[in-house]
């Protein structure tokens, strides 16, 4: 999908660095990169490097070598929200934060329900050069949750999966059917968990603080309930329903039960799940603000204890940028959303430093599970592969800087906080794409 | 000596001293209200806009009646539709009139937080005059005076709130204060009225009138929002009316000189008798009347000439 580029001849050995492709290696090794694949990675290499005058040779001692990171969950905006970000600022967003691989929703205007849309990502994606972009498809015609979108021609034009994400589908016959046809095209299903009823206009975690501050809340309950019929109707179909962005310890509960049973369900969970509480709305703070809410400190250590145990399969971002005029009005009339690409990394690292997750176990959740999923062609260093990585120093401090970030918008919760692991450079294809040495 | 704040928000900015300090204000400024020419200069020359995005007659008048009788100049402002609608935001607006060089902004506002979120953007005083759901802390500082002036004291007395109280600000910022000053604070209702970990903020549960009403030395009705009847709240006015509207005979099972409350506007026959509302019990119009002082006092300490 890349244009062969003259630069895909350049022959580049990260040298130095720490190796991790989860499930493969992990160890000292150096990375050999040629024509935008991986020829080679090993301490020593078998290829004679420095003998060779046509091989760059970037440093990397001190730093962890991965695989490219794999994004899930992303809203690039273009087309009809070119204010909020682009898919070119988004894709440079993206490889910023070490991802090299992100999966847009289908939630833009007009919304991606045909090829013709579809298309206009992909050519975007490729003129922006960045990070490889792969659409997600709408489940239904403009995400209206009535008459199914034409799946077949969305998968032929390149979606790798299939969403009514931020509007999900609340009739649940439609949802049967949705999987049941996407059955003939082996792409996932992908179900933004929440009953609009039961939300009735909340816009934060209903509980003490939303008592507090007379906010309208929405209840766990909200999620539960459509993740339960999901994972019924996940039961019914035979078809896998991967359920976005969990954020209730009982959500966690239930894919665990299903998990056991056999159904076929994969999860993810957004880095701000895991993080912060809905303590951070404090002072009515519409950065703070997102769908699912942030929740309760029970649901942050019922996440952390998914990751651990698998029942969530991946961390994805669900950057969703929004103009800083929108997240400036009163916080029940701000849009939902925060970005995410650039603070993913540090934050899923805080994992590690807690000893929640092996360095290894998370950087698998978010290269080589999240590339598995969608069946993506990325996530991993074997030899052969498209050389999509990430160099990142895991002990560096920084302080979030929203002004700083790639992204056109600035919305996060982040700002100010002091984080470790910091992103040097990102290759897509064999290309320095990002460079921050 | 005035308060050492810019805004009043929430009752939860002030401390027991600030809400003493409010109540004894407003006790020397009462006597303005009973004089043949009722104004006295204390914020001559000082401007106070009357900022109001929610329809209100009574708060509004109370505001700008307080403002007069303390000689400032008022102005009202009352956008028809909400900033969004208007394409205008509520911080526009706001730097729009801060700029006419507005000393105090009272804001009434359909969102929580919009006063805090004002008060971030401009050098004014923002006083809230209700926010959403989240807090109306004028009010709360009027029962308080009305309680105070009735019964002597706050600390130790049993009050009980009656109705919506997950849809009112009026019981949010009365819940606070009351704790604050020491009553035991119960409140009633049906549970979807009830918001979620409602005793965290410090009040005692009850879901049957009669139970709640037993020791009572304050009742506090709510006023009920009909537009709440189509989201499954509640079955119909008439069951609500069985069960909440406070009565001759419910009102027989607390102290014998309990008094009754309403933030008002009433509906009578539904959360009140017409007997209880016009009756000795009543202090409904007192709390009118002090709203009035109350809100002279409140301007008076922030505007930094006390």
């Amino acid at each position: 999908m890349h244009e062969a580029s003259s630069k895909h001849t350049q022959t580049v050995c990260i040298q130095g660095g720490t190796v991790i492709d989860p499930g493969h290696m992990n160890g000292r090794a150096d990375v050999l990169i040629q024509n935008g694949k991986i020829l080679e990675v090993g301490y020593p290499l078998k290829h004679p490097v420095h003998q060779d005058p046509t091989v760059t040779i970037l440093d990397a001692s001190g730093w962890i070598v991965a695989p490219g990171l794999v994004d899930l969950h992303c809203h690039l905006r273009e087309p009809g929200f070119e204010y909020k970000e682009t898919i070119e600022t988004g894709a440079a967003s993206a490889v910023a934060g070490g991802f090299t691989s992100i999966c847009c929703m289908p939630n833009t205007q007009p919304v991606n329900d045909n090829a013709a849309i579809t298309q206009f990502m992909l050519t975007k994606g490729q003129q922006a050069g960045k990070a490889r972009v792969f659409p997600i498809g709408a489940i239904t015609k403009n995400s209206d949750g009535e008459e199914l979108a034409n799946i077949g021609e969305l998968v032929e034009a390149g979606c790798v999966a299939i969403s009514d994400d931020g509007r999900p589908v609340m009739n649940s016959l439609v949802m049967r059917r949705a999987l049941e046809y996407a059955k003939a095209f082996g792409i996932p299903v992908v179900d933004h968990c929440e009953d609009l009823h039961l939300t009735d206009g909340g816009c934060m975690n209903e509980g003490v603080v939303s008592t507090e501050l007379g906010m309208p809340g929405i209840p766990d309950a909200s999620e539960e309930v459509m993740v339960a019929r999901n994972l019924a109707l996940a039961g019914l179909t035979g078809v896998t329903v991967h359920l976005a962005h969990l954020s209730t310890a009982r959500s966690v509960e239930l894919v665990r039960h299903a998990k056991a049973q056999g159904l076929p369900v994969s999860a993810e969970v957004c880095p701000h799940h895991f993080s912060i509480t809905e303590e951070a709305v404090r002072g009515y703070k519409a950065n703070a603000k997102m769908n699912p809410p942030l929740r309760t400190d029970e649901d942050v250590q019922a996440l952390k204890q998914g990751l651990i145990d698998g029942t969530i399969d991946v961390i994805a971002t669900d950057h969703a940028p929004h103009a800083l005029q929108e997240k400036q009005l009163e916080f029940d009339t701000a849009p939902f959303g925060i970005v995410g690409f650039e603070t993913a990394l540090p934050l899923t690292l805080r994992l590690v430093q807690e000893g929640i997750l092996s360095l290894e176990q998370a950087l698998d959740k978010l290269t080589r599970a999240p590339a598995q999923l969608f069946h993506l062609p990325v996530g991993s260093l074997k030899p052969g592969s498209l050389a999509d990585l990430v160099v990142f120093d895991p002990e560096e401090e920084w302080v979030v800087d929203p002004e700083q970030f790639y992204s056109k918008s600035r919305n996060t919760p982040f700002g100010g906080m002091t984080v470790k692991g910091k992103v040097k450079m990102t290759f897509v294809d064999g290309r320095l794409v990002y460079d921050a040495r | 000596m005035g308060l050492k704040r810019k805004d009043l928000l929430a009752i939860s900015d002030l401390s027991v001293e600030d809400i003493e300090l409010i109540l004894t204000t407003a006790e020397s400024l009462k006597e303005v209200g009973g004089r043949d020419i009722k104004k006295v200069p204390a914020l001559r020359g000082k401007t106070v806009v009357n900022l109001f995005f929610e329809p209100s007659t009574r708060t509004r008048t109370s505001f700008e009646l307080a403002a007069k009788r303390l000689s400032a100049d008022v102005i009202n402002f009352s956008p028809s539709t909400s900033s969004v609608v208007k394409g205008e935001t509520l911080i526009d607006t706001a730097r729009n009139i801060e700029s006419m060089q507005a000393d105090i902004i009272v804001l009434r506002h359909s969102s929580p937080g919009a006063a805090e979120h004002l008060a971030r953007f401009v050098r004014s005083s923002v006083i809230n005059a209700g926010d959403g759901w989240h807090a109306h802390p004028t009010q709360a500082l009027l029962d308080l005076y009305t309680i105070k002036e009735k019964k002597g004291k706050v600390e130790g007395l049993t009050v009980v709130i009656v109705g919506d109280v997950a849809h009112s600000r009026v019981a949010r910022s009365n819940i606070a204060g009351l704790h604050k000053l020491g009553a035991e604070v119960r409140i009633v209702a049906p549970p979807t009225m009830l918001p979620l970990s409602v005793e965290r903020l410090g009040a005692k549960v009850f879901y049957r009138f009669e139970d709640a009403l037993i020791g009572a030395d304050v009742i506090m009705m709510l006023r009920l929002q009909r537009e709440r009847l189509g989201r499954a709240l509640l079955p119909s006015i008439r069951e609500y009316a069985n069960l909440f509207c406070l009565t001759s005979d419910r009102l027989k099972l607390a102290k014998p000189e309990a008094i009754v409350m309403h933030p008002g506007p009433l509906n009578r026959g539904i959360e009140i008798s017409p007997e209880v509302a016009d009756g000795p019990a009543a202090v409904i119009l007192d709390q009118v009347s002090n709203g009035v002082s109350v809100r002279m006092a409140l301007m008076y300490l922030l505007s930094g000439t006390a």
